[in-house]
């Protein structure tokens, strides 16, 4: 793309990602060092006096084991997002990038995801918001994951936590048959389910269109509600129902006023597992999704098969930085619930 | 006398009796029962939708792995007729009527699914190469107006002659059919219909079923191996610095699949950063760079880093239930440290190591992405042929018998899962 | 059936709302290989169509196989109104009545009046389908790297002349038919030669040889890729695709015509188009003279009319003579094989079996 064609908005958008990413980024090669260097005398636990020679060389060669292993679990998800600012096609980090020379950086990879499959890049105004809305191949992908993915969590999330009240009933009959059977979309290999699923919805009519990708997406999510919503309930205590009824709520009262309350953090939590499940989903898309509902990953995947540019980590990059907040989302709200449970058992 | 008293709430029978007058028993069996229902129909909305949306699609799945009814569909008088031939030199002109008067209708209609070409591709499984003998002679057979079939058929192409091809279009007319799962185990049906392992140099499934079983468990163990010291360092921490920590487990779970595939593509292709640190050290020369992906080291590093917090978490929520002051009694009682884990701590985590192998491996064996897009060509597990015969080669029976024969393999490791771990077990973060 | 569909429908109006999206009167969807093929038929057949017309053409890639056009047509719901086809997929569809036959005599004729079924070449009209391209598997290298480059199939195969990487297609088409030329097979007989078991361990024993130094291709648009970022120093390759490196963006590259694999691609539409006429009428127009030659200006695939010859010209906006570059030019076909449809309906299914088995080895 020609540099001198570059819209403010272009930059409006990219200098966003630019502060995230550099902030993130910078604080990642600080953190890795300091895990790299520090962490092992950092997590050393105070040995008993006792302690030999060796069981204190042993102990600083085990955090160092430990701190290798951290760095792997993090530093794959960590590069990328320095990489998707590289100004040449490639997946490594140039001379230019090491030294830190500025022209070695560029944002052309981020203004890709809104260009690319635009009828006229080159418009101005409002026609270049319209053309991008509609036409850029990434931002169509972004449309429909987060249309599939909505869908497909308030479906996962009201069934799921509905059942999920009836499994952690005391009285529930053929419990654990049932709950296996709940759980089994996330045990059954992928392809399986897929490839069942394309058969089926191809003869009733539902392959290639919006409702079968959002049945799949659903059933797909659904374990994660299960798991998440009973584990809620198992700390529930159930005389606050009796104390309830006794003071004279009927069946809704006590669903909205006592029983919501206290399970919210774990239903929340649980469609936000099956909104990143739906949102992270491609081999269903692959079989029984048409080009019309294609999402952001079954876009990364043909991008990486085919003509795999930095484009794709600049999209990975932005993925990384949802997978962030998401994750930050359910810590608060682990801890919210830990200390609601924590009052009813006082 | 306190008989007496209860007397009003009792029975002839001598039973209780609640205050409608209905024995007490009863009753108490009626509430159970209506408790029950309650909590059934609150399941009930999620089991009829799985059903609908999981459970048939898989039904039908499988039943597609035994049931191919292009055979029949395409001959439906010859289908009847051959099954009385006694497989003894060549079928009767009736029969050969029947197939050329059939193959005529079909060449005639044209009807999706019913077509000669769906035939041929049927019989072409079986016997490979005779695609064409079918499409060929069913253009010349619209001249053949009447009989002798026999001869008509043989002076198109003399291949009629070979009673081994009426035999396999005897058992390609059943609609049932248990070739698919034989294909699927490396056997085949020999020109005299007996069951015989197929030539070494076309054997790819069962091989791949191996693979796919000793890379799961190549990638169980190492995952053990990493989740195990780092799951202890958790559980040993004090709670703030812990769950710091655990943030650098729960991000790599929390990020899409195809952006940590994504990440190793761009660390460990040849131009990638693993070779140019490898490079820069002085290990290796730029000329000869590492391959370390599109092969099977590419997908068992991408597998291992994806599937490591599925050890973690397991392991982690076990561990942490263990007081640390075992250990320090047995070492005090004049345990070594090696003894006191292997006797006090290891067997108390076993739970937890059990869960996540179990987990681990179930999820390995059904991986598809990762492999199809850093396995290259030694690194593509079953789920990668099962996709492959779906999606290219279009043998959709064989994908459908080697799918069903994955999941029963999942399905009993599933179900070891629940008797040693039980499911309600399973929890994230 | 209907019950099920029915229930899963109204659990998800709000989903069946944008996934019945109507298509606009008087669109269809063609669908094609993408890249640098699918930009000169939006060149040379879609825009002036729908200039012509006022239609609007919808277009789509997909990279090969029949398996979406059988999954559309046993589904019923078929989307694809045009689809660019291999020939052995072609014909293999058409026997299982997967596509709409189509009558080549309602093709226009050419200038001169020969009808369309004289003045196609010999083999390109299909019960089911009309060629609009010769297009040859060849291999490319990077001039610029090798001095005195390859010049024959069996230099390819020839690992201590020219060591280093070899791109080849992923799959035993046309790969097989390479390795037996590579071993001195005349390019006449070597479906004879593959046709017997012997033909086949040959062909694979040859393979064998480079098995270990190639890295294999899935879509036509990763073999140029491939030899740019210097992954490897010669490959396999569409004809087209290397000029269009070549005359588009300045790449060195350099093409052997040596053994190269004639094969054609055609129109067919899905059985049960829901814009059959309009897709039928977009066809005839694309495969008429004047528009099969234009298209030779954007990418060098021979036409696959008689009449198409002499007007293709230079290459667009540049000054290369499109004639030389074509797959059929005399100088070009001296070694060249004919795909045999026939022989890859008939074993591809056996063949592809091995060659995975073999890969996976």
């Amino acid at each position: 793309m020609d540099r001198s064609k570059i819209k403010p908005k272009h930059l409006i958008f990219a200098t966003a990602c630019l502060i995230v990413f550099l902030l993130t980024g910078s604080a990642s090669v600080v953190i890795g060092f300091v895990f790299l260097f520090g962490t092992p005398m950092f997590f050393m636990n105070e040995l008993p006096p006792y302690a030999t020679i060796g069981e204190r060389v042993w102990q600083y060669v085990y955090l160092t084991i430990c701190t290798l292993i951290f760095v792997f679990l993090i530093s794959p998800i960590l590069i990328i997002i320095p990489l998707s600012f590289n100004a040449e096609p490639y997946f490594s980090f140039t001379e230019g990038m090491i030294n830190f020379d500025p022209a070695a950086y560029s944002l052309r990879w981020y203004e890709d995801i809104l260009t690319n499959g635009m009828q006229n890049p080159l418009a101005t105004g409002a026609a270049w918001w319209s053309d991008m809305w509609e036409n850029a191949q990434w931002i169509l992908a972004t449309r429909n994951s987060f249309f599939i993915a909505f869908v497909a969590t308030v479906l996962a999330t009201s069934l799921g936590t509905l059942a999920a009240l009836g499994l952690s009933r005391p009285e529930m009959p053929y419990r654990s048959a049932i709950t296996s059977l709940l759980i089994s979309p996330m045990i059954v290999p992928l392809v399986i389910t897929a490839t069942g699923m394309f058969f089926f919805y191809s003869d009733i009519g539902l392959a290639k269109t919006y409702t079968g990708v959002i049945l799949a997406h659903t059933t797909l999510g659904i374990p994660f509600v299960i798991i998440t919503v009973t584990a809620t309930l198992s700390g529930f205590d159930r005389s606050l129902i009796r104390a309830s009824q006794n003071m004279g709520a009927n069946g809704w009262t006590t669903f909205y006023k006592v029983i919501m309350p206290l399970i919210l953090p774990g239903m929340i939590s649980g469609a936000l597992f099956a909104f990143i499940t739906s949102m992270d989903e491609v081999v269903a898309v692959i079989f029984i999704a048409d080009v019309e509902q294609r999402t952001i990953p079954r876009q990364m995947f043909s991008g990486i098969r085919e003509q795999i540019s930095p484009t794709i980590l600049a999209v990975a990059s932005i993925l990384v930085a949802i997978s962030i907040v998401l994750l930050t989302t359910i810590e608060l709200l682990r801890r919210r619930s830990e200390k609601l449970r924590g009052l009813s058992q006082a | 006398m306190t008989d007496v008293a209860f007397k009003d709430q009792m029975n002839e029978a001598g039973e209780l009796l609640t205050a409608d007058g209905v024995p007490l028993k009863q009753k108490l069996a009626i509430t159970t029962r209506r408790a029950r229902m309650r909590a059934l129909l609150l399941t009930a909305p999620l089991i009829i939708f799985l059903v609908v949306s999981f459970v048939i699609p898989i039904g039908q799945m499988l039943f597609r792995s035994v049931y191919n009814a292009a055979g029949s569909n395409v001959l439906p008088n010859f289908a009847v007729s051959i099954q009385d031939w006694d497989e003894q030199g060549l079928p009767t002109e009736q029969m050969f009527e029947d197939f050329v008067k059939d193959m005529q209708l079909a060449r005639k209609n044209r009807i999706t699914g019913k077509t000669v070409g769906n035939l041929a591709t049927r019989v072409n499984y079986e016997i490979p190469g005779t695609r064409s003998l079918f499409t060929k002679s069913s253009r010349k057979l619209s001249k053949v107006t009447e009989g002798p079939y026999k001869e008509a058929l043989i002076k198109i192409d003399k291949k009629w002659n070979d009673p081994g091809l009426w035999i396999a279009l005897k058992r390609v007319t059943k609609d049932i059919t248990p070739y698919f799962y034989l294909a699927a185990l490396d056997y085949k049906y020999d020109e005299k219909g007996d069951i015989v392992a197929a030539d070494e140099l076309y054997q790819i499934y069962v091989s791949n079923f191996w693979k796919t079983l000793r890379l799961s468990a190549t990638i169980t163990f190492i995952t053990i191996l990493l989740a195990y010291p780092v799951s202890y360092l958790l559980s040993t921490l004090p709670l703030r610095t812990s769950n710091m920590l655990m943030i650098l487990v729960l991000l790599p779970f929390w990020t899409s699949l195809l952006v940590r595939t994504t990440a190793w593509i761009a660390i460990l292709q040849t131009e990638g950063m693993a070779n140019d640190i490898l490079v820069f050290i002085g290990i290796i020369g730029d000329d000869n760079r590492v391959q370390m992906i599109y092969n099977q080291t590419g997908t068992i590093i991408a597998m291992v880093h994806i599937l490591l917090p599925f050890m973690i978490l397991p392991l982690f929520s076990v561990m942490k239930t263990i007081p640390p002051s075992y250990m320090r009694a047995a070492r005090s009682m004049g345990a070594t440290p090696f003894t006191a884990f292997r006797r006090i701590y290891l067997p108390q985590t076993l739970p937890g190591l059990a869960a996540g192998t179990l987990l681990v491996f179930i999820l390995a064996i059904g991986f598809y992405i990762t492999p199809a897009l850093v396995g290259g060509e030694d690194g593509l597990l079953i789920s990668n042929l099962i996709a492959y015969h779906i999606q290219k080669s279009l043998n959709w029976s064989l994908g459908a018998a080697l799918g069903t024969i994955l999941l029963i393999i999942v399905l009993v490791l599933y179900w070891l899962y629940n008797k040693l771990v039980g499911i309600d077990k399973l929890s994230f973060g | 059936m209907k019950i099920t569909k029915f229930l899963a429908s109204t659990v998800l109006g709000a989903g069946l709302l944008l996934g019945a999206a109507v298509a606009n009167a008087g669109e269809i969807t063609v669908v094609s290989w993408g890249g640098a093929y699918t930009k000169s038929q939006v060149e040379a057949y879609h825009k002036p169509w729908i200039a012509k017309t006022g239609n609007s053409i919808k277009s789509e890639d997909y990279s090969g196989g029949t398996a979406e056009i059988k999954a559309q047509v046993e589904a019923g719901n078929v989307t694809w109104d045009l689809v660019d086809l291999e020939l052995s997929d072609a014909v293999r569809a058409c026997d299982e009545g997967l596509l709409e036959t189509i009558d080549a005599s309602t093709l226009p004729p050419a200038p001169d009046g020969t009808p369309a079924t004289e003045d196609f070449l010999p083999g390109t009209l299909h019960d089911c389908a009309v060629a609009n391209i010769v297009w040859s598997t060849i291999f490319a290298y990077d001039k610029s790297k090798i001095a005195n480059g390859p010049t024959t199939m069996a230099d390819f195969f020839d690992l201590k002349k020219f060591p280093g990487k070899r791109g080849m297609r992923k799959g035993p088409k046309p790969n097989l038919e390479f390795a037996l030329i590579a071993d001195g097979v005349p390019a006449a007989d070597v479906y004879k030669v593959l046709a017997t078991p012997e033909g086949v361990d040959r062909a694979f024993a040859k393979l064998s040889t480079i098995k270990d130094s190639v890295i294999w291709w899935e879509a036509g648009a990763q073999p140029p890729q491939l030899l740019a970022d210097g992954e490897v120093i010669m490959t396999t390759a569409y004809n087209g695709r290397i000029f269009n490196a070549v005359a588009n963006e300045d790449k060195p590259f350099e093409i052997v015509w040596d053994g190269q694999i004639l094969d054609l691609d055609l129109w067919a539409i899905p059985k049960g188009s829901k814009n059959k006429e309009l897709a039928m009428d977009f066809l005839r127009f694309s495969t008429a003279t004047e528009q099969l030659a234009k298209q030779a200006s954007y990418i060098s695939y021979g036409p696959a009319r008689k009449s198409s010859g002499p007007l293709v010209g230079k290459f667009n906006g540049k000054d290369i003579d499109m004639g030389p570059q074509m797959p059929t030019a005399p100088a070009n076909l001296k070694n060249a094989v004919q795909n045999d449809f026939e022989f890859w309906a008939d074993n591809q299914d056996q063949l592809n079996e091995r060659f995975n088995a073999w890969l996976a080895k």
